[in-house]
């Protein structure tokens, strides 16, 4: 029986449920030393002066002196400092690193830092530091949107910030070692932190390693960030000459490290009279925050997505992402998809309204179908399924009945139609040259790659698909912990690449290696042969043409889609939205591990609903106001209906047995089903967090 | 200080007002109960003191004198709620595990799924949105499962 498309067991183990799981806080090193960062409290400004009020006998200081070479995380760009040399750009910017052995002692030594400050710029729309701007254009706008025999619709669309809240919060471990120093953490993308030490600490230290730990959750909250926390624990057991371990609690985790970006869409949409959509002039802004990371690419996914799962021969998109005086933004499930579809899908169901026409009727309409050609200029395949979807979510949640019973009572029901490009955006996949590596064992294979288990089953997949490629037992294959110095660079955990990209090429290692063995198992011919290991890069589909400059080609190699419906219930006193049921309806291609899957699927509607309902991320001065779990609010058990999940299949011939990337897909719906049936019962929401302060202000319909 | 700890007598010599999270975790060496937002919100240190489930990074040492503790590692790794909850994909990163299964025992033999969500609502998820923690749950009490 084939271990691909069946729930087999995980190769995680109980340890998880045990509590043997070793996650970075769980892990000591004799004579450890534990860190802690002291940070600004001004949004803006320069530093006149630090003191150390306290006895500093016993204790490692690290500040920006102490790098070894360059004081710049190096991400996209270098332009953010490892420690603030002089001048701040955001509260909560590192200045200072302590050590000591005793946490409390360490907990109580106050740090002095005088500052002249400066004003700062918090509102992006007024911000002329722009990190990248962003034209794409297909046909001809201007002249259509003049055009006296089309109908205009005009909207503005904002989304705030959104915090991570994996509940495990950053966290690393530094361990001098053999000449050089090891890192234990809690990554996503432990090639990232290489590239990170690499670049802090020069040639002269050029033993580096990182280990991942298991890892309580990332979200994306856990691909960039983890180089600075990890050059900070560096720093300090190179001074120290011992192991540092650097643990954020949650509110240092909550006010220091990177969100959702906000944004504000801006929308002028040209249709006919019956509804088919001729001209999208779209207009995207995001938040970036005060330091490049990888903002660039969010804004380009954000773009990208921003015309929807639509039809459309003229669309220009502009984008930019912009420097506000508040901590940077980065990677969240979605990375920019989410915002700029949530845009596009409410003022759907607005143009739907104006022009009197049903929202799933205007979807039908201009939903895109194999043929077609998207905003960049990619011309889609046969595995596009936004009409499929959509027909399903439609038909399994009876939604024009209800949509018409519904009128007028406490009760609605909005749907939201939606796609999400799988593994990285254009050339990205080309130039990241992944590889992935099966090493022969004793008793079988073992998968050597970097890509990381944060709970979403990379362990598990990646075996599934190696064991069927090899035509072996699942039992016997092992998948190494992400080492750097010991696997595989296959890349970031992230952009919904390691099932479809990885596991693609772990299926042509397992497939090079089968045949080397010939009729052999791998413990015959280990027994017989010895050592043998397979590596191979990776190699994208020859058709994909993509150029950077203009915008135009092919900007994912597949879609998966997804239609999600939500019925909910609003309280006409308190505003208070209740959701009673959330139908996601998505195809990925085909699952590898059905249950798997759909713990990412109800796992990232459940992320979805808290976007759109209840997470508010209060800024005050350039700081998270509101940063503890008991005022930033994720969905807990009673706030979360019941979750219809279907898994529908087009495979894409280049995934591994067909699959799809899926981890982000499910972020993608659920806001504007939420704020669309608000629509339906009456309220002109285009905001989320859609609070009922929110609603009670809300013009009626 | 003393008290039960899975089932063996225990002296600790913490500070009377430490968190008991962290005697548990430093002094006692069981780092099953995780920390995850030292308020009592998110319930991943969740422990149970004389049968009842309680934030372990809530309780001053002191006033665990004399109680009967039970931590994830008093469970011995053979219970099947364990399994449960690998099985069913109730823990993906794992982090809220124990404490979502120690805030499970507490439920009554025959629980409802409202009952589920009322037990849980102290724990947070940030993986699951919970299905498949229910399912996990509702199996082993031999309860239906909503599909």
């Amino acid at each position: 029986m084939p271990a691909v498309g069946t729930s087999v067991a995980r190769k995680d183990g109980i340890g998880k449920a045990t509590g043997a799981a070793l996650y970075a806080d769980d892990i000591s090193f004799p004579r450890m030393l534990h860190g802690r960062t002291i940070r600004s409290t001004i949004p803006c400004g320069r530093i006149k002066s630090i003191a150390y009020d306290f006895d500093t006998t016993d204790f490692t200081i690290v500040d920006y002196r102490d790098v070894p070479a360059k004081n710049a995380v190096d991400l996209m760009s270098l332009d953010q400092p490892f420690l603030v040399e002089h001048e701040v750009r955001h509260v909560a910017e590192p200045i200072v690193l302590l050590a000591h052995e005793d946490k409390e002692v360490l907990s109580q030594a106050n740090v002095i830092i005088e500052y002249e400050e400066t004003e700062p710029l918090f509102d992006p729309a007024k911000s002329s530091e722009i990190f990248k701007s962003i034209e794409m254009l297909k046909g001809d706008v201007d002249s259509i949107l003049g055009n006296d025999d089309v109908v205009v619709v005009e909207g503005t669309y904002r989304t705030g910030h959104q915090e991570h809240v994996y509940i495990e919060p950053n966290g690393v471990i530094a361990v001098p070692e053999d000449g050089g120093v090891a890192i234990y953490g809690s990554v996503q993308c432990p090639f990232y932190v290489i590239k990170a030490l690499r670049c802090l600490l020069g040639s002269a230290h050029p033993n580096v390693r990182v280990i991942q730990t298991e890892t309580g959750g990332g979200f994306g909250g856990k691909e960039e960030y983890p180089s600075m926390i990890s050059g900070h624990a560096v720093m300090l057991a190179l001074k120290s000459g011992r192991p540092v371990k650097i643990i954020y609690d949650r509110e240092e985790d909550m006010v220091a490290t990177t969100k959702r970006h906000p944004s504000v869409v801006h929308h002028r949409t040209a249709l006919t009279r019956e509804g088919k959509l001729v001209a999208m002039d779209i207009d995207v802004l995001m938040d970036a925050g005060a330091y490049v990371t990888l903002s660039p690419t969010v804004l380009s996914r954000g773009c990208i997505h921003a015309a929807g799962p639509y039809n459309c021969d003229n669309v220009r998109i502009r984008g930019r992402t912009v420097m506000t005086n508040t901590p940077p933004n980065g990677a969240f499930r979605g990375f920019g998809a989410p915002q700029t579809e949530f845009a596009v899908e409410v003022h759907i169901d607005r143009i739907a309204e104006q022009l009197g026409i049903d929202p799933v009727d205007i979807r039908r309409m201009n939903a895109l179908r194999p043929g077609d050609v998207t905003a960049t200029g990619q011309t889609l395949r046969e595995d596009a399924s936004a009409h499929m979807v959509l027909e399903e979510a439609v038909r399994r949640t009876d939604f024009d009945k209800k949509r018409k019973e519904w009128k007028g009572t406490r009760k609605a029901i909005g749907l939201a139609l939606f796609y999400h490009g799988a593994g990285f955006t254009g050339a990205g996949e080309k130039n990241l040259k992944s590889r992935a590596r099966l090493e022969l064992t004793p008793t079988g294979v073992r998968i050597a790659v970097g890509s990381t288990e944060i709970g979403q089953g990379t362990r598990t997949m990646h075996a599934q698909i190696v064991t069927d490629a090899l035509g072996i037992p699942y039992e016997d294959v092992e998948v190494a912990q992400p080492d750097t110095s010991r696997v595989a660079d296959s890349g970031p955990t992230v952009a919904s690449r390691t099932c479809m990209v990885v596991g693609k090429i772990l299926e042509e290692c397992a497939h090079e290696m089968r045949a080397k063995l010939g009729d052999l198992s791998p413990a015959e011919y280990y027994a017989k042969n010895g050592e043998l290991t397979v590596e191979r890069m990776y190699e994208p589909p020859d058709w994909i043409k993509w150029d950077d400059a203009t915008y135009r080609g092919d900007a994912y190699a597949t879609y998966g889609w997804g239609c999600d419906v939500a019925e909910l219930e609003v309280d006409p006193d308190t505003y208070e939205v209740r959701p009673i049921k959330l139908t996601a309806v998505q195809e990925f291609g085909r699952p590898i591990h059905p249950a798997l899957a759909r713990g990412q699927i109800e796992g990232g509607t459940a992320q979805g609903l808290g976007y759109a309902l209840l997470e508010k991320v209060v800024m005050r001065n350039g700081s998270m106001a509101n940063a503890q779990l008991t005022n930033y609010v994720i969905p807990t058990t009673l706030d979360m209906p019941e979750i219809d999940v279907v898994m529908m299949e087009n495979p894409y011939p280049g995934g591994p047995f067909g699959a799809k990337g899926l981890g982000e897909l499910p972020m993608d719906g659920p806001a504007p089903a939420v704020v669309n049936a608000l629509r339906h019962h009456g309220l002109d929401v285009r905001e989320i967090p859609a609070m009922p302060e929110l609603l009670a202000s809300s013009p009626l319909i | 200080m003393q008290f039960t700890l899975n089932g063996e007598a225990r002296e600790v010599a913490s500070h009377p007002m430490a968190r008991l999270l962290d005697v548990l975790r430093e002094e006692c060496g069981l780092t099953g109960t995780k920390e995850g937002c030292g308020e009592g919100e998110c319930g991943a240190c969740t422990v149970l003191i004389d049968g009842e489930a309680v934030c372990s990074c809530l309780i001053p040492a002191s006033q665990a004198e004399g109680t009967e503790i039970v931590t994830i590692e008093g469970l011995g790794g053979k219970h099947p709620l364990q399994e449960l909850f690998m099985n069913e994909v109730g823990a993906q990163c794992g982090i809220c595990t124990p404490g979502m299964i120690m805030a499970a025992l507490s439920l009554p033999e025959k629980p409802t799924l409202d009952d589920v969500k009322t037990a849980l609502a102290g724990n947070l998820c940030r993986c699951t949105g919970y299905s498949a923690i229910y399912r996990a749950v509702l199996k082993w009490r031999g309860m239906p499962v909503p599909e």
